[in-house]
């Protein structure tokens, strides 16, 4: 096998025909059927509980049943059930455990809570306590208060709740035999699950035993959301000693699982003969009533910028707020979305008030190879901007598309980088990842990693690098789904990470063991993650490289807007990519469409919202992601930028492919209306307002 | 009570009620597990069968309606010469990414099959616009159904 040959996904077939197993497809015998017991208030105090009687099939499990009541993500702050203290509406206080899903049912109607109920907070304006702050972030670069300029440019961008929506919903199955706890389910990070279940069980690292199952999707809502399910079937299973079993329905799984961070971006441009002097942003996220992984959300978004632009002042300052909405987490973009969108527009706004094209505006800021970033990190790797832009006006016959504008179109351009890998030194420092490749006597080779197929592509890319650097057919490799029995940590599956950083350890470890293939005995190499020295990070300052090294996208966007009905319709999406060297394109052009997908529904079309914290939009039909007609015509394309680091050059893929699309959709409908637009999604009711104005 | 109707070409008699929904019939009594629940309202596709040849969603469909009835899943599908077409193509132009919605899309790739004769962009992404798909972005299910189309029809 060599890298450039074409292969099909090597987990396809069993997808098709419907033979592959979910979580929910596993047939058990004798199994319980847990339910969540929710609150119904945003905040306050669970006086009672009163749960039916004479229900001896039914049983309860809470905080009583627990080591120690902690959901161990990046804090501890979270309860695996909460004893009283509510802080968001469907917060779990127990589990009901029934062999009759319906006897479940029954009883679950029949139990009566009595609240103490508080006034909760549900808006970021309303934290005005230090406790209501999560975290406070702060970065500069050069000196933005001794400006000597003519105006400023002040503008608030916003953006809502987007949820990941993946096809198959949460869902777990946990038993307890021969003092090993087991659980098995749609996951992104098997040793965030085991490490939790170390802190909340209290059993030894030897007695727990974590299995991915086939997973229907999950972009980040199954990388820490899992974790809290993980801790309340452990402490289920201890309990009654047998397999048990918990699937939300679609419903739960809207209204209760991580969202995206609603945002708020301040951007303050300090402009002096029509230049831009300096940037003064702050940028805001609610994360809902537990930090979950909120600080590092917050990082990226603030790291991420001031995106593909050089800006010589920077003050970049980042606020986390504590209310009493449903808890927001990971998602494809982690962040960045939400800041890119407002750099972007804002972007786009200062070349609307200078009457300058969108591309060749941009053109006068791009980052170049030795600069210094926001953080003030050299930028080592070569950054080919200047040579997208190019590639994207080809593509998308850009001059042609001006000439040809007509009414009621539009056409809107992005450019944002995404940062492969965990932020800053966060892959030393705490991921540390180890991987393992098995030469088995049969002359198979077993990639042992903790990473997981979602979706995205990893069985086929990372099972092609290690055949073709093996220079074997890619039948030769065996990756099962991850086992934390069998399978080292190399990490999460998260962050773009997988090809880059995970590939590149295969990679090197392939390199290795090539030279033993003729030896006929079982041979395991194992490499772990050795930090580029160049790379150089203080977590304290935030200064420095703020990422192992930048992929890039660069997106025109072309709507239409109906005049009447003021409905938007995105006709065309151009895109260049910049992802090192694609391991495998046929992988890289789904992640790209997937991306754009996901993309075109949080700039226009995934409106949610949420009142007195409880989401009003909790179902397929209240919440519309794009459906194939709502899909433009796209055309895509990628240059080649290999990194150093990287297996045969490549870069991180997956979320870059989301963040640029809203942005350049956001700057389209502006574009065809003519209104300053600075919230996403962008809803024809908006723009009837803006009309109306 | 039981139902007898006809699943995958075999008579079967299920045990269960007229209420019960034949997407958790075919799931859970029958271990057909190919069909899909996404959303349980009728609105994402993942649940698609063939109902006496007309495509339903199995999550709407209560056993009352499916009495005497043929249903053809995945599963039964899976076993045509047609079907292997379909997989195929989806395989070559990488369509699948997570799976869930795939066996739904090949249901609904089917029925464009037998009942339309003119396939137009318009009319492929409209009739397989009642399916959603979280991961892929449609366009290599598109390419797919495109070449689906060239060799089975053209
Ligand atoms: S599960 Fe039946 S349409 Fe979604
Ligand atoms: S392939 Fe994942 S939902 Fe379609």
């Amino acid at each position: 096998m060599n890298i450039h040959d074409k292969i099909n996904r090597v987990d396809g077939i069993s997808k098709i025909n419907g033979s592959a197993k979910y979580i929910e497809d596993i047939h058990l015998d004798e199994v319980f059927h847990a339910r969540t017991l929710r609150s119904g208030i945003a905040k306050g105090r669970v006086k009672s509980i009163d749960y039916p009687v004479d229900y001896e099939d039914i049983i309860v499990v809470d905080s009583h049943d627990i080591h120690k009541n902690e959901v161990l993500m990046i804090t501890t702050d979270m309860p695996v059930f909460t004893p009283s203290e509510v802080t968001y509406v469907g917060e779990p206080l127990s589990l009901i455990l029934g062999k009759d899903k319906h006897r479940v049912i029954e009883f679950m109607n029949q139990i009566k809570i009595v609240y103490e109920e508080d006034e909760g907070i549900f808006a970021m304006d309303a934290c005005t306590k230090a406790e209501d702050i999560f975290s406070e972030y702060v970065y500069e670069k050069g000196n933005i208060h001794e400006l000597e300029y003519d105006e400023i440019f002040e503008k608030v961008y916003e953006t809502g709740y987007q949820e990941q929506l993946y096809m198959e919903k949460q869902g777990m199955i946990a038993s307890y035999d021969d003092h090993i706890l087991t659980i098995q389910g749609s996951m992104q990070c098997p040793y965030y699950i085991k490490n939790a279940l170390i802190h909340a069980t209290g059993l030894p690292d030897h007695r727990i035993r974590v299995i991915q199952t086939t997973t229907g999707g999950a972009f980040g809502g199954k990388e820490e959301y899992p974790s809290l399910l993980a801790c309340q079937l452990a402490a289920a299973a201890m309990k009654v000693r047998q397999t048990v079993s918990l699937i939300f329905d679609r419903r739960e799984d809207i209204l209760t699982t991580t969202k995206r961070h609603p945002s708020r971006t301040t951007i303050k441009s300090y402009l002096k003969d029509d230049k831009i002097l300096g940037m003064d942003i702050l940028y805001e996220i609610d994360g809902g009533s537990y930090r979950g992984l909120t600080d590092v959300v917050l990082q990226r978004g603030l790291l991420t910028l001031t995106g593909c632009y050089k800006i010589d002042h920077v003050q970049v300052k980042g606020k986390a707020y504590r209310t009493n909405n449903i808890f927001s987490g990971a998602f494809r973009g982690f962040g960045a979305p939400q800041s890119m969108f407002a750099l972007e527009q804002h972007m786009n706004q200062l070349a609307k008030k200078f009457k300058e094209d969108p591309i060749s505006y941009r053109r006068k800021y791009f980052v170049q190879q030795g600069d210094l970033s926001a953080t003030s990190g050299v930028f080592h790797e070569k950054i080919l901007l200047n040579q997208m832009a190019d590639a994207l006006i080809r593509l998308s016959e850009y001059d042609d598309l001006l000439a040809k504008k007509e009414k009621n179109m539009g056409i809107g351009v992005s450019f944002v980088p995404h940062g492969g890998g965990f932020t800053g030194d966060g892959e030393a420092a705490h991921i540390k990842a180890q991987v393992k490749l098995k030469k088995d006597t049969l002359n198979r080779v077993h990639l042992l990693v903790s990473t997981v197929e979602m979706g995205q592509g990893a069985k086929t890319v990372l099972s092609k690098i290690v055949a073709s650097t093996l220079e074997i057919p890619i039948e030769q490799i065996v990756y099962d789904d991850p086992d934390t029995f069998k399978v080292p940590d190399s990490g999460p599956t998260v962050a773009s990470r997988t090809t880059m950083v995970v590939g590149g350890l295969l990679y090197k470890a392939a390199l290795e063991l090539k030279p033993l293939m003729n030896n006929p005995a079982e041979i395991v190499i194992t490499k772990n993650y050795v930090h580029p020295e160049e790379i150089v990070w203080n977590q304290k300052s935030l200064k420095g490289n703020a990422y192992l090294a930048y992929s890039w996208s660069a997106v025109v966007a072309v709507v239409y807007v109906d005049p009447i009905t003021w409905e938007i319709d995105c006709q065309k999406l151009y895109g260049i990519y910049d992802v090192g060297v694609p391991v495998d394109e046929k992988t890289l052009l789904g992640q790209v469409h997937g991306g754009v997908a996901q993309g075109l529904g949080y700039g226009m079309m995934e409106k949610m919202e949420s009142e007195q914290g409880i989401l009003q939009h909790n179902s397929f039909s209240s919440y519309a992601v794009p459906v194939m007609a709502d899909m433009p015509k796209m055309e895509v394309d990628w240059i080649f930028n290999p990194y150093r680091e990287g297996p045969y050059g490549a870069k991180a893929a997956g979320e870059l492919t989301l963040v640029g699309v809203a942005p350049a959709i956001a700057a389209a409908v502006e574009d065809a209306t003519g209104f300053d637009l600075c919230r996403l999604p962008i809803m024809p009711e908006d723009l009837v307002k803006e009309a109306e104005k | 009570m039981k139902i007898p109707f006809q699943l995958n070409g075999e008579p079967v008699v299920a045990e269960t009620t007229y209420s019960m929904r034949l997407l958790d019939v075919v799931r859970n009594e029958f271990g057909l597990t190919g069909t899909k629940e996404g959303c349980s309202e009728g609105e994402c596709g993942a649940c698609l069968v063939f109902l006496d040849n007309k495509l339903v969603n199995s999550c709407m469909v209560p056993m009352s309606h499916v009495v005497g009835k043929k249903v053809e899943t995945i599963e039964g599908f899976a076993k045509s010469e047609r079907y292997q077409v379909i997989e195929q193509a989806f395989q070559n132009h990488g369509a699948v990414q997570c799976g869930f919605c795939i066996p739904g899309m090949i249901m609904a790739v089917e029925n464009l099959l037998r009942t339309q004769t003119v396939f137009t962009e318009e009319i492929i992404k409209e009739s397989m616009s009642g399916n959603i798909c979280r991961c892929t972005g449609y366009q290599l299910i598109y390419d797919a159904i495109k070449t689906v189309i060239q060799e089975v029809v053209e």
